[in-house]
């Protein structure tokens, strides 16, 4: 694969997405014909607290280029109280990706409700960008991967 | 014989590395492993024992035998290529190179391994003597003299030189590549040389562990040793890791796995550890379901196993890696010391 | 020494404890293994001196199995990480009998041999109750010595104190050996750029060969079955086939033991290739106390782990990001 200089480069996204809110609000993007860019993929997970840290370093090890996690906001989580571990879980693995020297801006974590169709396709159209901006993920790839 | 400045050696490195991959002991990150030979690599002559042992250069812990690629409905199968290109391995210590011949028995045989082989037709060892033996070593035990390196080239340090002898047609054809930086040697060089491997003789007859007994560990002790209750008790401090097998030079057993890479697989094999619980693990379980089974296995398989397929050959180099890593400080040394001690107190 | 030994054998005796947990003398003056005694006789090749330094807490988890009390020798870093366990039900209190024993400083034979000591016939000055500030070494190319200071653990110098905060019973005195910031490597980490942090890491993890010796003797790593052991899915890698590979398991295995990681030090001080591991648990450590207000695991068995519990004002992950 050759070398693409970043006016091209189309990054892998994976979007993990709870099952009550920020899928539905990806839904709801839809259905109000919001735009976001295909390159989110999105995978629905029953909580943003399902998402343990092996999930996010697995995406960046098959390819992805950046990872996002959306969950229901704080207070509002379906099952009480699963977003507010899954926030200082998520904060730690950051600031950990961080100290390894991974780029902290191919990591996030945004609270998107059913309702906010509108924010889901803005935060994705930024997180986009952001990834496109820092180009490809190489410091956390299987190179195994990469034929 | 010949003969190279000390100073010199790293143009010696430069020549061999122009025309061929160099594999020699450098440090990185505080540890001394073998690695290959570049222009900013810190190359470490000076340590006894690198970490790891050099089998790796044979056999690494890690290689893809082949990779499967599906392309839409196609389905490529590409094997891995064999070595093709000369190599050099420098500055292994003569125990390490009697563990390569212990995975020769292994490899080599019939059906011979064909990723192995390529790796030792195209490599040349050259073999550094050792000068100044540690407390750990017990290569003596195992037939090794440390002070003359039997490989394709045999070198010494002796005074500011390091002195350079060809011992097969291999290291013959190194030697002549090299031509141009070696000098003959002098018979005063060689005589200085031989009180310098006396003086090592003397203290390898020093060292604690050099005197260490293998009566009754032979192909023949397998019942009797396999059904010790000993081993019930040496096994307790075993923390199940693998460091013992992992820097051991001739721990040869390797598994063979699938690597998805999302559009196909890649099949590697890679070193395994008879201490790890899935260790030969296989649809109906595993053989040895206790890590008292597993601790017996690596020592029976080394002192009573292998001589018995391989006409009394240990498995041990006595390299004394195991002795100086083991996080719970056990050792094959403390086995084999638990058995005599045993063995005296029933006698 | 001696006290610890009868004070053992009396116990043994008396019927208070059916073994006892603790080392039995090498071969070699710096090779003592942790070791079993069941009877008077066997506490002959008992000893208790600097070169003791594993964390027998995790030899707990398997004696609490066993029938009957053990007793365990249990130096103050130890005595945190059987707080750990018994909070999280994987050592039994009433199966256990602990001598809290005195120490200062334990020794690594890494930092011994760095200094160009080899061939060792004997070690003068490791005792315990010794307070001679050199070590007197005898070895086949002379007489030599190294200050008791330079010869001990990295983790010695950043000790978390002299109490013992579980036992039943106290032995020996101990001795301040923490003369250095327990973050402060951490912190000289953090002020490099990305790219450095990265090639750091990245020659440090290259030297990884998955012995798996830091997770085995890890007290906190004291699940039945290890994910990373697992056949049924793809984590169970028995080699670093690719760089990502170490940085998988260190990452995973620091955070599964986030919040639960006393800082004890058994990682770096197994690890064959010399790999500064703590760095990882510290990172987390230091990170968890800024966000979440200081907190040392295993200083009691009851309190909540900052893993499994949260406040409504926890700060959001972007914090790691406007940080810079």
């Amino acid at each position: 694969m050759s070398i693409e200089t970043n006016e091209t480069f189309r990054p892998k996204i994976v979007a993990f997405c709870c099952n009550w809110c920020s899928y539905a609000g990806a839904d709801l993007a839809g259905s109000s014909r919001l735009s976001y860019p295909a390159d989110v993929k999105i995978i629905r997970v029953p909580c943003s607290c399902r998402v343990n840290p092996m999930f996010i370093l697995r995406a960046f090890e098959k390819g992805a280029d950046g990872v996002i996690l959306c969950g229901c906001h704080p207070g509002d989580c379906h099952y009480s109280t699963g977003n507010y571990y899954a926030r200082r879980r998520m904060t730690l693995l950051f600031s950990m990706l961080d100290y390894l020297g991974v780029e902290n801006g191919r990591t996030r974590v945004e609270w998107v409700s059913a309702a906010e169709g509108v924010k889901f396709s803005q935060t994705m159209n930024e997180f986009v960008e952001k990834v496109r901006s820092l180009g490809r993920n190489v410091r956390l790839e299987d190179l195994r991967c990469r034929n | 014989m010949y003969k190279i400045a000390r100073e010199n050696l790293s143009a010696l490195f430069r020549a061999i590395a122009a025309e061929q991959e160099l594999y020699l002991p450098v440090r990185t990150a505080g540890q001394v492993n073998y690695g290959i030979w570049t222009e900013d690599a810190e190359v470490d002559l000076d340590t006894l024992k690198s970490v790891k042992s050099p089998k790796d250069v044979f056999f690494p812990q890690s290689e893809t035998l082949y990779t499967c690629v599906k392309e839409g409905r196609r389905l490529t199968v590409e094997p891995e290529a064999l070595k093709e290109q000369r190599f050099v391995v420098f500055g292994m210590k003569p125990c390490d190179v009697q563990g390569v011949r212990v995975l020769d028995q292994v490899f080599l045989a019939e059906p011979a391994d064909s990723f192995y082989a390529a790796r030792r037709e195209h490599g040349t060892v050259v073999s550094l003597a050792c000068r100044e033996p540690e407390e750990s070593c017990f290569c003596k035990v195992f037939g090794v003299d440390c002070t003359e390196p039997s490989a394709d080239v045999a070198v010494w340090f002796a005074g500011d030189d390091l002195l350079w002898k060809a011992q097969t047609e291999k290291g013959e054809q190194l030697t002549v590549m090299l031509g141009g930086l070696l000098e003959e040697a002098s018979g005063q060089e060689q005589s200085l040389l031989e009180e310098e491997k006396e003086k090592t003789r003397r203290i390898v007859g020093e060292l604690p562990y050099m005197e260490l007994s293998l009566d009754g560990w032979d192909g023949n002790a397998v019942e009797e040793r396999f059904g010790s209750s000993l081993w019930e008790e040496l096994y307790r401090p075993c923390l199940a890791c693998g460091t013992c097998t992992f820097v051991c030079p001739t721990c040869q057993c390797y598994d063979i796995r699938d690597y998805d890479t999302g559009n196909g697989v890649k099949r590697f094999r890679c070193w395994d550890s008879c201490m790890y619980s899935d260790f030969t693990m296989m649809a109906h379980g595993n053989n040895r379901t206790s890590q008292m089974q597993r601790f017996r296995q690596r020592f029976m398989h080394k002192l009573v196993y292998f001589p018995a397929n391989n006409d009394g050959m240990y498995s041990c180099v006595g390299c004394g890696r195991c002795v100086e890593k083991c996080p719970s400080a056990l050792n094959i040394v403390k086995v084999v010391k638990a058995f005599e001690k045993e063995g005296g107190a029933e006698a | 020494m001696q006290e610890l030994r009868e004070r053992a054998a009396a116990l043994l005796a008396d019927g208070t404890v059916d073994r006892v947990l603790g080392w039995r003398a090498g071969d070699m003056p710096w090779n003592p293994e942790p070791a079993y005694f069941e009877t008077q006789e066997s506490l002959r090749d008992f000893v208790y001196d600097g070169f003791c330094g594993a964390n027998l807490s995790k030899y707990m988890i398997e004696a609490s199995k066993l029938d009957g009390k053990t007793l365990v020798c249990l130096k103050p870093c130890d005595t945190y990480s059987f707080n750990q366990l018994l909070k999280e039900h994987r050592v039994d209190r009433d199966k256990a009998y602990i001598i809290g024993v005195g120490c200062r400083g334990k020794l690594d034979m890494e930092k011994i041999r760095a200094h160009g000591i080899k061939g060792i016939r004997t070690i003068r000055g490791a005792g315990i109750e010794e307070d001679e500030k050199t070590l007197s070494i005898d070895t086949i190319y002379g007489q030599k010595s190294i200050s008791y200071e330079d010869a001990m653990l990295s983790r010695c110098h950043v000790c978390k104190g002299k109490e013992h905060r579980i036992f039943d019973e106290q032995l020996g005195t101990s001795k301040e050996t923490q003369d250095a910031d327990r973050f402060a490597e951490v912190e000289r980490i953090e002020a490099m750029s990305p790219e450095e942090r990265f090639a750091f890491f990245q020659k440090e993890l290259s030297k990884c060969i998955r012995c798996n010796a830091c997770r085995n003797v890890c007290p906190a790593c004291s699940c039945r079955k290890c994910v990373f052991d697992s056949t049924k899915f793809d984590s169970a890698q028995k080699a670093n086939s690719d760089s990502f590979e170490e940085k998988m398991f260190h990452i995973i295995r620091a955070f599964h033991v986030a919040g639960r990681c006393t800082d004890c030090g058994e990682c770096s001080r197994v690890c064959p290739q010399g790999i500064p591991l703590h760095l990882f648990n510290r990172k987390f450590i230091k990170d968890i106390d800024v966000f979440y207000g200081e907190y040392q695991a295993g200083a009691d068995a009851e309190s909540k782990g900052p893993l499994t519990s949260y406040t409504i004002e926890d700060v959001e992950p972007g914090i790691v990001g406007e940080r810079g």
